[in-house]
């Protein structure tokens, strides 16, 4: 060791207890955080290459080798356009509400196991913590629209309150049922719950809930086919029509942070997470690709991100009373009549969470 | 599990609700018959469920908060019949009014369900649930009638003044629980047995679950939302809200002030004296001036209350037999007054008005006869049960020397008695507004016709309701 | 210390909060107020150790009910102006009774009656206990009559309030979903041969 790490590993430990928790509880953040919004960012040219692929387009493909930087030259793009506050809006609110809708998409990574033993704050509520923090995302979408003092903006604002609490309860119930079947709130023992084969991932015995939250996801985050909040053939573009450069930049942002924040989600509760599919086949016992690791995570996380996308392009949009009729008289009856099963099964010793 | 056969009834009553809901919800709109006899059959069920699973000895389930005894068996007995007779009263109202809906019945029976709860509620956590569930179901019946303003009206009130009563029970509760860490009555009785229990604070909490409790009575001057709904509810509504709910009132007050808080008897007994006096002066002086009848039984309610409250304040055995007597005759009364105006309302009509029974004699002397026998009842007359109701009360007073408050019941009971005999006068000495005919189902004509003889009968033999009391109050 | 630091700011902002949402000219503003007081709240709740309740607090109240509220406010179009007539009147009488009722809790609070639960600073729990079991344990044993008896209670208050609003109108025209799902091309679509034009 040299002089200078002994000085530094001694100032290190000099330092105050909390001051130390702090410093490294900030570097773990800015680790989370920082790869997630560069996901972010090549999410959103992912999308735009995909979308095209499917329409049998290019996509994007000027700015960089295949179009490579273009999410570069995007950010650059709204950082420098002026963001216009209406007339007669209320300015705190405006401005605040993009950052009230960012804020929990990112939080709640906080939770989050990203391999066997890194978790920024491993706390016994972690899937509550979750649904508490993707419920106050609503906000951000209520008070743009309300602060725009926009009609178009109102109306999306409204749509996609309703439309949001409806989600939520049959997303809620659909954890009910993996917290059921895990028998914990933690996410980490969630995923250990779920050790074995790819058959004994919670998305066969709770295939319903499955569907039923991955779904839900997508109304959550506002994407299509439920984008009825954005609706740009009916409202314009909904709660963001008076948007402009960064503001509506990060709206985008926290609309992509949702939807990566969704899929590994999914992945972590129904799909064991970082375990691997491999694990339980015997001639790959030992080998790498049976261990679990953040990599597998990250590809099936992958996989349902283009589930995402893969859906814009796909399926018309929902009309606006389907999607109210499909979230509470549909989704909400057949999670509570699947958690019932699940509990007279659990109760009768039958299935992999006896 | 023992706990869950304590609350057989409760619990049967709950699924049989859930069933009437569901049938309900998937019945034609036409075929609301089928929801009015099952929830008849589910009284009846419950009375079953009571009767095969009561206890002879006072038992305390589920951790102290729920009590099942004899007393409270006989209580919810008489909450089911009154509730099974405003069923049979309303049908055909309803449906004449096109208000014929299973939610009636729904909400009907999930009153009667907080009755329940009230009545074998053993901790004020439990109590307050269940005046909660009561008040809901009639905050909901009494707004039933959706298209008219004054019902809207009489629901908005009732509504308001029924959560500020909530809030303030609840504040009492709090009190209370600050200071001895406990909400269930028998660890409350014990606290109180200890000499010195009395502070300040505890006093305060006592004040507001009294208020509290006087709302929910209608004494006065808690009494202001009783008259605008009786008067703005449906009759049906009113004839629910005027029966059934009184025995848990009784009950509540039995439960909080005369079992778990018995040790602050002194305290709370002069302000009970003061609630009585002004409620039978005001019941009994107000009822005069008014023309509607319905707001002349909500008068003598408040006056009625005035009464029931007097048992309490002796404090002891009897003033407990005597109000709790008072309650079961008084609820039987109201059912038949109110069923009378049901059986004169018509299409578009409301027989709510005093003249409207001008002549009924000349229209049709039987049941002219039997709201002879209920007024006569109501206002103390022998040989009518009320009479006897009446003088166990006074008796109760007597006995422990309250002979101003006795003094007092008896002149603002005679004042009373003017505006029932009033409604007789009508009857059989003014000649009549119209000449129509009643019209009525034979099932309603019965019922009407025997709740009206209880009245007599109860008067002739009123040792057996006596008795009966004082052998399961004991 | 740094406990205590957190607790004055939160309950700080809490009763800033609390201020601005009877004090705030829009009902708007009032109902985020009300939001804010309850991540307050909940946050007291955290530092409490009572982590359930806190984050139940924040998923019930601020992302359902208060999403719900703001939806009525913003919907109902209150007139700020006229909800505020009458403020200076009522205020003296809702100060003294705001104080009646501070002095009597506070009486309460401050009274110590000697064997009273209340009268000392309960124990803390060790880290790993989990305040959810706890409650779950409790909620379905000792108090399993209330808990159920409240779930009676919204179902009353969901069945009323459907009964209420839930009526049928005359001249209503609303969408048969069964209907339009389960149409068939052959109800909508018919295929004509059309002649070319020919001169």
């Amino acid at each position: 060791m040299t002089d200078l790490t002994i000085f530094m590993l001694q100032t290190w430990g000099a330092l105050p207890e909390v001051l130390r928790f702090i410093v490294v509880t900030t570097l773990k953040i800015f680790g989370i955080i920082l790869p997630l919004i560069i996901v972010v960012a090549y999410y959103t040219y992912a999308e735009r290459k995909v979308i095209a692929f499917m329409h049998a387009r290019m996509g994007p493909n000027r700015v960089g080798p295949m179009g490579i930087l273009q999410p570069i030259a995007d950010t650059l793009k709204m950082l420098l356009k002026e963001v216009i506050v209406p007339a007669n809006a209320n300015r705190f609110l405006f401005v605040l509400a993009p950052v009230i809708s960012l804020i929990p998409a990112l939080a709640a990574w906080a939770v989050i196991p990203l391999n066997e033993t890194f978790v920024l704050a491993d706390i016994n509520a972690g899937l509550l913590y979750v649904l508490a923090l993707t419920s106050m995302g609503v906000y951000g979408v209520i008070l743009g629209g309300w602060a725009s003092n926009s009609k178009y903006a109102f109306l999306g604002a409204m749509r996609s309150a309703s439309q949001m609490i409806a989600y939520e309860i049959a997303m809620g119930f659909a954890l009910v049922g993996v917290l059921m079947a895990g028998g914990s709130l933690n996410l980490g023992e969630i995923i250990r719950a779920q050790e074995g084969t790819v058959l004994s991932w919670f998305w066969l015995p709770l295939f319903p809930l499955f569907l039923v939250y991955l779904i839900s996801g997508f109304a959550e985050t506002n994407r299509s086919p439920f984008d009825v909040a954005e609706g740009e053939s009916e409202i314009v573009a909904g709660f963001h029509v008076e948007y402009s450069g960064i503001a509506f930049g990060i709206f985008f942002v926290a609309e992509y942070a949702n939807m990566v924040l969704i899929a590994a989600l999914t992945v972590i509760l129904f799909f064991g997470g970082w375990l691997s599919p491999l694990q339980g086949i015997p001639g790959l016992k030992d080998s790498i690709l049976a261990q679990p690791s953040f990599g597998w995570l990250a590809s099936k996380m992958l996989f349902f991100m283009f589930c995402f996308l893969w859906s814009r392009a796909t399926f018309p949009r929902y009309r606006y009373d389907q999607v109210m009729r499909l979230g509470w008289k549909v989704f909400i009856p057949i999670t509570i009549a699947w958690i019932g099963v699940e509990a007279v099964m659990s109760y009768m010793d039958i299935g992999p969470w006896a | 599990m023992a706990d869950l056969i304590l609350a057989a009834p409760e619990i049967f009553l709950i699924c049989a609700i859930c069933v009437v809901l569901l049938t309900d919800v998937f019945l034609p709109a036409d075929k609301t018959i089928v929801t009015y006899s099952l929830a008849l059959l589910s009284l009846v069920g419950t009375a079953a469920m009571t009767a095969y699973f009561s206890v002879g000895e006072t038992v305390i389930g589920f951790g102290g908060s729920f009590i099942a005894d004899s007393a409270g068996s006989v209580l919810k007995t008489f909450a089911y019949l009154m509730v099974a007779i405003c069923f049979l009263y309303s049908r055909d109202y309803l449906e004449r009014a096109g208000l014929l809906r299973g939610e009636f019945f729904v909400l009907g029976l999930f009153g009667l369900l907080g009755i329940m709860v009230i009545i074998s509620g053993h901790s004020l956590l439990t109590l307050y649930l269940g005046l909660e569930l009561l008040s809901l179901s009639l905050y909901a019946l009494v707004a039933f009638n959706r298209d008219s303003g004054i019902c809207a009206e009489a629901a908005m009130k009732y509504f308001v003044l029924g959560a500020i009563a909530s809030g303030t029970l609840l504040y009492g509760i709090s009190f209370l629980y600050g200071v001895t860490g406990t909400v269930e009555l028998q660890a409350l009785g014990q606290y109180f047995r200890e000499p010195d229990a009395l502070s300040l604070p505890l006093l305060l909490g006592l004040t507001f679950i009294i208020v509290g409790i006087a709302f929910k009575f209608g004494a006065v001057p808690f009494h202001m939302w009783l008259p605008d709904v009786y008067q703005g509810a449906p009759t049906p509504v009113t004839l629910y809200v005027g029966s059934a709910p009184k025995i848990a009132a009784f009950a509540l007050t039995w439960r909080v002030l005369a079992d778990g808080l018995l040790g602050l008897h002194e305290s709370w007994a002069d302000m009970l004296a003061v609630l009585a006096i002004l409620s039978l002066g005001i019941g009994s002086i107000v009822a005069i001036a008014q023309s509607n009848l319905k707001r002349m039984l909500a008068y003598s309610t408040i006056s009625h209350v005035g009464f029931i409250l007097m048992g309490f304040i002796a404090g002891t055995e009897d003033g407990l037999r005597a109000s709790m007597f008072y309650t079961l005759t008084y609820v039987i009364m109201a059912a038949g007054a109110f069923g009378m105006i049901i059986l004169l309302s018509r299409r578009g009509f409301e027989a709510e008005n005093l003249e409207d029974f001008k002549g009924l004699n000349a229209r049709n002397p039987w049941f002219a006869f039997v709201m002879l026998m209920i007024m006569f009842s109501m206002a103390g007359v022998p040989p009518f049960v009320g009479f006897y109701a009446k003088v166990v009360v006074l008796e109760s007073l007597l006995a422990t020397d309250m002979f101003w408050l006795a003094g007092s019941a008896v002149f603002f009971t005679v004042i009373g008695a003017f505006y029932y005999l009033r409604v007789v006068w009508y009857m059989y000495f003014v000649d009549p507004l119209n000449e129509e005919s009643l019209e009525a189902a034979t099932d309603f004509r019965v019922v009407l016709s025997v709740n009206g003889l209880a009245l007599l009968v109860l008067g002739i033999f009123p040792g057996v309701l006596l008795n009966l009391c004082a052998r399961v109050l004991s | 210390m740094i406990n205590g630091i957190l607790f004055y700011t939160f309950a700080t902002v809490l009763v800033f909060a609390a201020l601005g949402v009877i004090s705030s000219r829009n009902p708007v503003h009032s109902v985020l107020f009300l939001v804010l007081s309850f991540t307050q709240s909940s946050a007291l709740w955290l530092l409490l150790g009572a982590e359930f309740l806190a984050i139940v607090l924040v998923l019930v109240y601020v992302g359902a009910v208060m999403v719900l509220f703001l939806f009525v406010v913003m919907m109902l179009d209150v007139n700020a102006e006229q909800m505020r007539e009458g403020f200076t009147r009522y205020l003296p009488l809702g100060l003294a009774v705001a104080f009646v009722l501070v002095v009597e809790i506070g009486y309460v609070i401050g009274f110590k009656i000697p064997g009273s639960p209340f009268s000392s600073v309960p124990e803390g729990y060790p880290a790993d206990y989990s305040n959810i079991k706890e409650l779950g344990a409790v909620l379905y044993t000792e108090h399993v009559y209330a808990f159920e008896l409240a779930a009676v209670i919204l179902l009353v208050a969901i069945v009323a309030a459907i009964t209420l609003t839930m009526r049928k109108r005359p001249g209503l025209k609303k969408q048969k979903i069964s209907e339009q799902v389960s149409v068939r091309r052959e109800d909508r679509v018919r295929l004509v041969k059309v002649e070319p034009f020919k001169e």
